[in-house]
């Protein structure tokens, strides 16, 4: 391998001279009751390249890592394999017992014998005959490894958190209170996300408002954030410990070292325009607005689009009345370079669209709302200031149904739970009921998803308030009355799965609860950041259990509803998890990287460039003035697309070269008839 | 040449570290019992699998060879699948013309969590080449006409 880093000369020139240790695991009776390890040991030790070959009960067990490190030493073994359970499982260990014996743990190689083999049949010979191949082909692969040394990049201890939702916030701060530099960048013109739109969380009935906009002024004024808003990230470069970041800073036309946030230019401009964004549709803003009275920061942005001034050259009634003369409508977008460690993507999600199912009538029906719509109207400081009305702006209802699942657990739309929604609804049940003591609250729920602290409790809560449950999908919600009691209402119908009959609800007022989805460029997000994403657009994560916040690419992490839904708790615990893992890298100030990577022969590469649009971590660059392409050894997390790509075999991937794994070919098959032609 | 009613194929699978070797450990661990005739080689991903790969085992003595990676989209390494599907689909047209059985060499996806789905396919496979019976690389590859039609090809999986 063309490793820089103090290169070891393999301890025998040639293969041949390869001295192999070979060790078959009982795992207890796990292996040796399917196959007959005795008997693999044994013919293993006649196999070219093999000293020793021993099996052993419990090879993972510390007696049986020192009969490992005690054959090395004493018969000068210079490659291992060993015959157990998954590498998944133990590789760690054995490539621990190798390197404690002084060999390099990348001449060991591990043949599945449990998962693979062991577990998946009962035909004792074919398991035996199988675990044979298995273990030739490991020798064949071991005796052309190569050592390979980890590879050592500092780390860059600014850290860049995209989204200053409470997931990104918390990851921010925490951050920022252990003593690292945080740039905290928002596409919005505030952070706080989804968080800061809604009334009340659930179970506590804590206010959002008052837990969420502390957090957001201590991010603005902590003095080891540099918050970022009304900005986006255009482009990543580099690799774990030193990214390159570039930041586009869109112009609010509006000079952030001047202005006061007085809201003086909020109040006096004319242009008062439908709020789709932070209101949802059911509020105004001005031209020249914040979302929210509490935003972080307090500075105000042009909305271009329906400026006066920008749509007709006249007005600039907020740059007259500005007291500090902060208004500037030649503002032109910035871009700016951060250099950075880690990245930690908190972007979260979109809700679904309520118009995607027709039969329930959102936009067509005036009272159809969403469930964000209604957030918005419980909110003290919403649109409604907290009354709970039909769109009409003044009626209560009386009677009011909401309908679950809308968009989720439906193969038509998502067939996810969005997670969060249940316990929404039952919070807005309990709403309904404090603002409009008198009115009926239905709920059509298909389960009522209640599993965390205190939710189950919550749910009894709302029950005993006399909210209606009824377990059943609607099927339509629609004006059409049938009988007199349903005339001007909108009438649900829903089966009773209880009763087992079809029903028709007449209600006032309906709440869509909708569900969550990836955002609609989340695809776009995931190939700035080199990371994954699964059907849906959830950004994927290493582990599923194990390592929820940590993606493939070394040093981007994810947190909050990017990484799938999530309710605010859990979105808390993912950005807490995700400073923590990155203060940890951090705190070490070197990463070890697997070297597990490929690189490039430059006597042998044509300089076709086939090799760099094949690397999905763009990995590979090509020096124009040699005509030659070279792997940038941290950014490579060692596929080998490239190395499969390379038309001159100019690249190889290190422990997967092309000679281990046709050896390893030829050791699987070694009871095979060959072919005697070679097909060149 | 007899043609053995109880010939057992020996398949030679590429498993991707991340979805499908994870899918044949869960198999192993489900106990779920499948055909003991796939010998399993790890690679980090299927786009490492080279075409020559997959000749070498069945010039070796493979009757089939199996490559298993992620689902599309699901790929650990943003897209490494797809350009495996994109080199499977072009070597499966090659080894038509050499006289190969398409059944031969398979491309299947499965996620860590389908270990079922994996362990149905090597069984699945098994039986398609006790069917077709051992390859004969010799016989079959060597002396093919050049008269083989192109079979049209769908996107396997």
């Amino acid at each position: 391998m063309s490793n820089d880093q103090n290169q070891i000369p393999p301890p025998h020139a040639s293969p041949d001279e390869e001295r192999v240790g070979v060790y078959v695991c009982h795992c207890g009776s796990n292996i040796a009751r399917t196959i007959a390890v005795e008997d693999v040991a044994l013919w293993a030790e006649q196999q070219e390249h093999v000293v020793v070959a021993r099996d052993y009960k419990f090879m993972c067990s510390s007696l049986g890592q020192e009969l490992i490190e005690q054959d090395i030493q004493a018969k000068g073994l210079s490659r291992i394999v060993v015959a157990a359970c998954s590498p998944h499982m133990h590789e760690r260990t054995f490539r621990g017992a190798c390197q404690r014996a002084g060999l390099n743990p990348y001449l060991f190689e591990m043949a599945n014998i449990r998962e693979l083999t062991s577990w998946a049949t009962d035909d004792r010979e074919a398991a035996t005959s199988k675990a044979k191949a298995q273990v030739k082909g490991a020798i064949e692969r071991a005796v052309l490894q190569e050592p390979l040394e980890p590879l050592f990049v500092d780390i860059n201890p600014n850290t860049l958190v995209v989204g200053g939702g409470i997931a990104g916030l918390t990851a921010a701060l925490e951050l920022a209170d252990s003593g690292y530099h945080v740039y905290l960048v928002d596409r919005d013109s505030s952070i706080g996300g989804q968080m800061a739109k809604l009334d009340k969380t659930f179970p506590t009935l804590d206010c959002a408002a008052c837990i969420l906009t502390p957090k957001m002024v201590d991010a603005a004024n902590h003095p080891n954030i540099t918050l970022m808003t009304w900005s986006e990230v255009m482009a990543v470069d580099g690799f774990v410990g030193n990214f390159s970041v570039q930041v586009r800073h869109k112009p609010r036309y509006v000079i952030e070292d001047l202005c006061t946030g007085c809201g003086t230019c909020i109040e006096k401009c004319p242009s008062r325009v439908l709020d789709q964004h932070f209101e949802v549709g059911l509020g105004y803003h001005k031209a020249i607005d914040r979302n929210f009275p509490q935003a972080v920061p307090k500075y105000p942005v042009i909305d271009t689009t329906h400026c006066t001034y920008f749509q007709r050259g006249k007005c600039r009634a907020c740059q007259v009345v500005c007291p500090t003369n902060a208004i500037d409508f030649t503002q032109k977008e910035t871009f700016e370079q951060l250099e950075v460690g880690n990245i930690i993507l908190a972007t979260g999600y979109e809700q679904f669209d309520a118009r995607r199912v027709p039969q329930y009538g959102y936009g067509r029906l005036a009272n159809v709302f969403t469930s964000m719509e209604f957030e918005r109207m419980v909110n003290a400081a919403g649109p409604t200031s907290g009354q709970v009305v039909l769109r009409d702006g003044v009626t209560a209802p009386q009677s009011v149904g909401i309908i679950h699942c809308v968009g989720s657990r439906d193969k038509n739309y998502n067939e996810y739970c969005s997670r969060a929604c249940c316990m929404a609804a039952l919070k807005f049940a309990h709403l309904v009921h404090e603002r409009v003591p008198d009115a009926e609250v239905y709920n059509f729920y298909i389960d009522i998803r209640a599993a965390g602290k205190h939710y189950e409790e919550f749910y009894h809560r709302v029950l005993e308030e006399g909210t209606h449950f009824i377990r059943g999908r609607v099927a339509e919600v629609t004006d059409a009355a049938r009988g007199p009691g349903e005339e001007g209402s909108l009438i649900i119908q829903a089966e009773d799965t209880l009763i087992g009959k079809q029903r028709r609800i007449p209600v006032d007022m309906v709440i869509l609860m909708v569900g969550m989805e990836a955002r609609h460029d989340a695809r776009n997000v995931a190939s700035t950041f080199g990371l994954g994403c699964d059907f849906e657009g959830w950004f994927t994560e290493r582990h599923a259990k194990l390592d929820p916040v940590v993606t493939m690419t070394e040093g981007i992490l994810i947190a909050g509803a990017c990484q799938g839904p999530k309710a605010i708790p859990e979105s808390v615990a993912q950005g807490s998890a995700a400073a923590a893992r990155v203060a940890g890298l951090i705190g070490r100030r070197t990463i070890k990287l697997e070297p597990v990577r490929a690189s490039i022969e430059a006597a042998a590469c044509s300089g076709c460039r086939i090799c760099n649009n094949v690397c999905p971590y763009h990995a590979i660059v090509f020096h124009e003035e040699i005509k030659i392409s070279e792997v940038i050894t941290a950014l490579c997390q060692g596929c080998g697309a490239c190395v499969a790509a390379c038309p001159s075999a100019a690249i190889t991937g290190a422990h997967f070269t092309r000679e281990q794994v046709l050896s390893q070919i030829d050791g699987l098959l070694w009871d095979m008839q060959p072919g005697v032609l070679v097909l060149a | 040449m007899a043609e053995p009613t109880t010939f057992n194929p020996v398949i030679i699978g590429f498993l991707c570290n991340w979805c499908s070797y994870r899918a044949a450990d869960l198999a192993g661990t489900a106990r779920t019992h499948y055909a003991p005739t796939m010998r399993p080689i790890r690679v980090m991903c299927t786009a490492r699998v080279e075409p020559e790969f997959v000749l070498k085992a069945l010039r070796s003595g493979a009757d089939g060879v199996l490559i298993a990676g992620c689902h599309p989209g699901e790929c650990h390494y943003v897209e490494g699948n797809i350009k495996a599907l994109r080199r499977f689909l072009l070597l499966k047209r090659m080894l038509t013309q050499f006289g190969i059985e398409p059944q031969r060499v398979q491309l299947v996806w499965a996620a860590a969590s389908e270990g079922h789905q994996l362990a149905a396919a090597v069984d699945r496979m098994t039986e398609e080449l006790r069917a077709l019976g051992p390859l004969h690389w010799q016989q079959t590859v060597l002396r093919a006409k050049a008269d083989i039609p192109l079979i049209k090809l769908e996107v396997g999986g």
